[in-house]
């Protein structure tokens, strides 16, 4: 159970407010629907089991009133659970001691909020060190610490200034310092950006991304805006009336909806920023081995009725591409080695590419643009109808298009690959 | 046969219960009062009038400023030259200690009430009903429980006074934005020290609305208690009454308002940033923010190796 790479479990986590709270759980366990409980009980959560995994964004994602804030709440027992288990670190929370809980809070979990909570009667250095004071650090290393952590945020110069004196961003970006000055693994974050007006909101959420790359920490992030889930989540999921509905990375949820309410959901995002080269990838058709001489290049490329094909090391790291006239001439003049006519400037793009940056390769590309992986081997090619077909929604539309980038006719192709079966220099020149 | 409650019986004989097992208590009490107001009296009663007057309009300008310095001046001397000082003194006396002991006791309870429910349900209707009983209503069983003089006064008011001061503090502190209060919560403090470090320095504007309140009350029953004979600027009023003195009334009555007036000001003015004191306390605070400020950037200085000249703000 105590597995390291985990930082957060929650099990069949359930908040039930008002009366009856507990037959409510009985009954939602067994299959009653949420609405019939009665008036005067809301089930806020519904039996919401997730890991979060070290140094991992988590998104929670989903409508105001679906439940998000109540389920953060519990996985540092703001809120009790009615049932289910919150480990933090491998440690049970939920039914606890008070005292333990707090000693917990201090050091394993910390939280960002909505509308800052700073406390106005303080500095924002005080502010900053406020997690540092209850830990009980001495008063000169607090200080220290949240002087550090006040300029990794950009706050440097504002130390004794109150939060009333400083911009929402501002505010915002002192609640996330007096988080990080906690120097807890774990970060909660309930719709820490939406109070903020949308060009702070991306600078935020940049900067959220550099700290966590920097400090690797394990950040639950709630926001009801999808864009900002693509955006900043590892893993994302969907909650829906107190059920989490979906789990899965940004681009799972976009291209593998797990129902329609999902579905609805992820219409309108902004796909250019969310899909990557990889999810839109298809596999390449024309790949020609170095080693395999002009001749098969000229095969595979008639074959497949293209212009031009991709050329591959044994293990499919990318050298080159040739075109098929190129290729054509070496056949006909007999040549054993490709290497003379191979490309260099084949442009290609690695998986992680998102959609909006392809536009202008896929443009200045000869062929389908060509994505390699990490080691540079070339595992997909996305032509430019699938681009557009991702961009509508329905990358399947791809396929009943037709890409014809106008190869060589294929019986002037057939004549040059026969004569060099025979006399070559002769019935090459007689084909011309 | 006639239908009649004999709520009243009941009362008596609650009352005299209360006599028989807990006279000790009340009496322990009812010098204990004695003894304060006794004190109070005298650190206002024992230097020259003149001396008060100017004391008090220092504090007035620390409090305040100049304007409030000036009226409180003019309002003392009039009070002093209708042959009401000694009366002032007294009320003033009687509202001081009346008031402590109401907050004293309201305070802890209004913390209470807003920090359980149970206890906040229990608490309100003793409120109302403490506050719209009738004032006179209390005099009785207290001048039978204490006897006649300051001490019943003093409990029938400080009984009368304190449920503003127990609503207030419980508003004040339900009030504290929830979300600052999760913030200490969520960073593992307890309870207590959010209570002292969140809930009472932000719900202290509540507060002193509420110890405001008290004050007001408390001189307004104080004069009441003129009547069963607390003496001070009650017991000329009570005796202009009895003898249809109507310059006397007024003379008392009016140095009433004054002394209303007052305690009013100076005490709303807590917390609010007028006044002298405010002033000096805030520019020292900036000082000190300042050149904290000043060290930091200072030091930044130096970790880079003093290569551009120091800043100046
Ligand atoms: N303290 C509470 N008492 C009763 N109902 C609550 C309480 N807090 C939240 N709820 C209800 O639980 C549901 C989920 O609320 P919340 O977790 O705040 O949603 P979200 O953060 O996704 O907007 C809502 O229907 C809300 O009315
Ligand atoms: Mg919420």
């Amino acid at each position: 159970m105590n597995d390291d790479t985990i930082a957060l479990r929650a099990e069949g986590l359930y908040k039930v407010f008002g009366r009856h709270a507990d037959e409510a759980v009985i009954q939602l366990h067994r299959g009653t629907p949420r609405d019939e409980l009665g008036a005067g009980t809301t089930a806020a959560v519904i039996d919401a089991s997730f890991e979060v995994r070290r140094g991992e964004i988590f998104v929670v994602m989903g409508l105001s009133g679906s439940g998000k804030s109540t389920l953060i709440r519990m996985l540092n027992g703001l809120h009790d659970a009615t049932a289910g288990t919150v480990e933090v670190a491998g440690e049970r929370i939920t039914d606890i001691p008070a005292k333990r809980l707090r000693e917990i809070r201090q050091k394993r979990i910390s939280m960002v909020f909505q509308h800052f909570a700073l406390l106005p009667h303080r500095t924002v250095l005080d502010n900053v060190a406020y997690g540092l004071e209850i830990q009980g650090v001495a008063l000169d290393e607090r200080i220290a610490r949240a002087r550090k952590v006040t300029e990794i945020v950009g706050l440097k110069g504002w130390e004794e200034k109150h939060p009333s004196e400083l911009s929402g961003g501002m505010q915002q970006r002192v609640g996330l310092a007096r988080a990080l000055a906690a120097d807890t693994d774990v970060l909660l974050m309930d719709e820490a950006f939406s109070a903020l007006d949308p060009l702070i909101r991306r600078e935020m959420q940049d900067q959220l991304l550099e700290l966590q790359a920097e400090l690797g920490k394990t950040i639950i992030f709630i926001t009801h805006d999808l864009n900002e889930a693509m955006y900043i989540g590892d893993r994302i999921a969907v909650m829906r009336d107190g059920r989490i509905v979906q789990i899965g990375s940004p681009e799972d949820i976009l291209t593998n909806p797990a129902n329609d309410y999902v579905e609805q959901f992820v219409q309108d995002v902004d796909r250019t920023k969310v899909l990557t080269a990889e999810s839109v990838m298809r596999k390449p058709r024309a790949v020609v081995h170095i080693g395999a001489g002009p001749r098969a290049a000229l095969t595979i490329m008639r074959d497949e009725q293209l212009a031009g094909a991709y050329v591959v090391n044994k293990d499919r790291t990318i050298v080159g591409w040739v075109r098929d006239r190129d290729v054509f001439d070496l056949v006909r003049r007999g040549e054993k080695d490709l290497a003379p006519v191979i490309r260099s400037d084949h442009g290609a793009v690695a998986t992680d590419t998102a959609l909006a940056d392809l536009f202008i390769p896929s443009l200045e590309a000869a062929l389908p643009l060509g994505v390699l992986d990490s080691r540079d081997r070339l595992v997909g090619v996305i032509p430019r109808v699938t681009l557009l077909a991702a961009l509508g929604g329905e990358p399947e539309a791809a396929a009943t298009a037709t890409p014809r980038p106008d190869p060589l006719p294929a019986e002037v192709v057939d004549q040059v690959l026969e004569s060099a079966v025979g006399s070559r220099a002769a019935h090459a020149k007689e084909a011309i | 046969m006639e239908f009649r409650i004999p709520v009243g019986t009941w009362i008596d004989g609650f009352f005299d219960w209360l006599e028989d097992s807990f006279s000790w208590l009340f009496e322990a009490l009812r010098q204990l009062f004695i003894w304060m107001f006794d004190a109070v009296d005298w650190v206002f009663a024992t230097p020259p009038a003149l001396v008060v007057i100017a004391l008090v309009a220092v504090a007035a300008l620390l409090a305040r400023g100049w304007k409030f310095a000036v009226g409180a001046t003019f309002g003392l001397l009039f009070i002093m030259g209708v042959n009401q000082w000694d009366n002032a003194i007294d009320s003033l006396a009687l509202v001081l200690v009346a008031a402590f002991l109401a907050v004293v006791i309201s305070l802890p309870l209004g913390i209470w009430a807003a920090r359980n429910d149970t206890v906040s349900k229990i608490l309100k209707p003793v409120m109302d009903f403490l506050q719209t009983l009738p004032a006179f209503v209390y005099l009785v069983p207290a001048l039978g429980l204490f006897r006649i003089g300051v001490a019943p006064g003093i409990i029938a008011t400080l009984i009368f006074a304190m449920a503003p001061g127990v609503r207030l503090t419980e508003l004040g502190i339900r009030g504290v934005d929830k979300e600052v209060v999760e913030a200490g919560q969520a960073f593992g403090a307890h309870p207590r020290r959010i209570l002292r470090q969140i809930q009472i320095p932000l719900a202290m504007p509540s507060i002193m609305a509420g110890i405001n309140q008290i004050i007001m009350l408390s001189l307004s029953m104080v004069v009441i208690a003129g009547l069963v004979g607390a003496g001070g600027l009650g017991g000329d009023v009570a005796q202009a009454i009895s003898a249809l003195n109507v310059s006397l009334g007024f003379e008392a009555g009016l140095s009433v308002v004054v002394l209303a007036i007052l305690l009013d000001r100076f005490t709303a003015s807590f917390g609010k940033g007028l006044g002298l004191y405010s002033r000096w306390r805030r520019s020292y605070v900036a000082k000190k923010e300042a050149d904290q400020q000043a060290r930091f950037d200072a030091e930044e200085e130096v970790a880079r190796g003093g290569r551009r000249p120091v800043a100046s703000h």
